[in-house]
């Protein structure tokens, strides 16, 4: 599904490389915690991933896919098997919930009968059904976030990334996502979460893998946040 | 590719940027118009080109009596009618020659009279105070030169004169305006292209969650790109459209209503309807692509796909 091998990724005008020599394998079907402090290169795993950033050295391949040989047009139709959720929603606040969700669709240019199937579908899966009319606003940051996961499923997607997404939730709030996240990798999807979230990754026992200053410091399956120091 | 979607959020871009919108409509309609109307110039000033140069001589005057006294060259007196024999034969030798019409004193008075009959000066010019000339048509107008040097020092001519040259002061002037105008329409397209690029910009920006989201999803960079560059487009499209009107109600106010320059200036042969809707389908042309084009290019910059 997804193999680093000897990544490393050095920013323009940085010297320190925020990812340095990163080797691991992601299965089919796996939940993965990503943990790490701010800066250990969380972001720029998951950056390299969506080829928002390529390699300095080493080899990533998502998908069977090597990145670094990917060429630029392709990138869209490699990402369309991939789903994106944000610590910050990223919703479009002038589009109701099921707009929101069909937009994932829409610029992809499915076909619209099978939007209007697709989304409802989806929306009832993560539990919005009934509130398909309703504006992003009008949700509590837990539903805003079932949206955000219910238009990064809607293709369904191979692996779905999820980037601190209880990040702004409060605890109770974040079961519910985390529920939501096992359900959806119960289907196939592999899903990889970073978190600071200590809790939930001591709950789930999944394997965690941790950066540390750009090195791969940890990956224990069934782990837990992290050592008691 | 839902043509419905597109259509909605291109809708929904052009409003959002309304002023920004109207900028880039008014200076691609004013640099197009100036295009337009600097291509119709130039058919203009060839039209009538072709049409004066076409009427227009090249006039050996050849020294009358009266000359004698006044004009220096002709210190010798009248042209003799042996010089005359010469200059019509040395005339049809020349290759640039076409033809050659040797205009009698009587046939000079006549033309004067039937240009100037009204004129109170008319009346006191009589037949020997005219001169007898030579009317020569060349195959190039632009070979004046060679007649003028070859006849201007000969005895018994008093003077060669290029009815050109009076015309060409005209062409001058119409050329000068034509340069003006290709000049004012470069400057238009320029603030064009940059209003175009700006807008764009400022679209992108206000739009950067929207394309940020159709990234993630898998959008393609055309897919992404496109709404602005309909934008960019329709605002160009309604610009030409403008500019057509432009055009056409400019050639009715100068030549048909308005200053109705054909009734006051009926010899000059101006340009008609079909000159100017020929033009058209180019300036709609240009108006749809040129900001397309300059989208595109701001986008490779603003817009990271």
């Amino acid at each position: 599904m997804i193999r680093f091998d000897n990544v490393s990724k050095t920013y323009p005008k940085q010297s320190r490389p925020a990812l340095r020599d990163v080797s691991l394998d992601i299965e089919k079907g796996e939940f993965v915690f990503l943990v790490g402090s701010s800066g250990s290169g969380k972001s720029t795993f998951m950056r390299l991933i969506l080829r928002e950033e390529r390699a300095s050295q080493g080899m990533v391949h998502v998908l069977g896919k090597d990145l670094a040989r990917l060429s630029n047009w392709k990138v869209p139709q490699m990402r369309r098997q991939l789903g994106t959720v944000f610590q910050d929603f990223r919703l479009l606040p002038n589009k109701t919930v099921a707009e929101n969700v069909a937009f994932a669709q829409e610029v992809i240019g499915k076909p619209r009968g099978e939007i209007r199937k697709a989304v409802p579908q989806v929306l009832d899966l993560v539990g919005l059904g009934g509130k398909e009319d309703r504006m992003p606003g009008e949700l509590s940051g837990g539903e805003q976030q079932r949206v955000a996961i219910a238009r990064a499923f809607v293709n369904r997607p191979m692996l779905l990334i999820a980037d601190e997404p209880t990040g702004n939730l409060d605890p109770q709030t974040s079961v519910g996502i985390m529920k939501l996240l096992d359900r959806i990798n119960r289907t196939g999807t592999t899903v990889i979460m970073a978190t600071h979230d200590q809790n939930i990754v001591d709950q789930m026992r999944k394997r965690v893998i941790e950066l540390e200053q750009g090195r791969l410091v940890r990956d224990q399956a069934r782990g837990v946040y992290g050592y008691q120091h | 590719m839902r043509a419905q979607f597109v259509l909605s959020e291109i809708g929904v871009g052009l409003r959002r940027n309304l002023t920004m919108t109207f900028a880039v409509v008014v200076s691609v309609a004013l640099s197009l118009a100036l295009f337009g109307g600097a291509l119709l110039m130039r058919e203009q000033v060839s039209s009538m080109k072709t049409y004066w140069y076409d009427k227009v001589n090249v006039s050996i005057f050849l020294c009358n009596k009266n000359d004698a006294k006044d004009v220096p060259k002709c210190a010798k007196g009248a042209v003799t009618a042996e010089q005359k024999k010469e200059i019509e034969a040395d005339l049809k030798k020349m290759d640039a020659v076409e033809t050659v019409q040797f205009e009698t004193v009587d046939e000079a008075y006549k033309h004067y009279q039937e240009q100037f009959g009204d004129s109170p000066m008319a009346g006191n010019i009589t037949p020997d105070q005219m001169q007898e000339s030579f009317r020569v048509k060349l195959d190039d107008p632009q070979k004046y030169k060679v007649v003028a040097t070859a006849f201007a020092g000969r005895d018994g001519v008093q003077s060669v004169q290029d009815q050109r040259s009076i015309l060409d002061n005209l062409f001058g002037l119409m050329n000068g305006m034509n340069v003006a105008a290709i000049f004012l329409m470069g400057l238009m397209l320029v603030i064009a292209l940059m209003l175009i690029v700006n807008t764009v910009r400022v679209s992108a920006f206000s739009r950067r969650r929207e394309t940020g989201i159709m990234r993630l999803v898998g959008a393609s960079g055309f897919y992404i790109q496109m709404p602005f560059i309909m934008e960019a487009a329709f605002a160009g499209l309604i610009g030409g459209l403008l500019a057509c009107v432009i055009l056409i109600a400019a050639r009715y106010f100068l030549i048909d209503g308005g200053l109705a320059l054909q009734e006051k200036l009926n010899l000059i042969d101006f340009i008609g309807w079909e000159a100017v809707l020929t033009k058209l389908p180019l300036v709609l042309a240009i108006g749809l692509l040129m900001p397309a084009v300059a989208a595109l290019f701001a986008l490779r910059k603003y817009l990271k796909v």
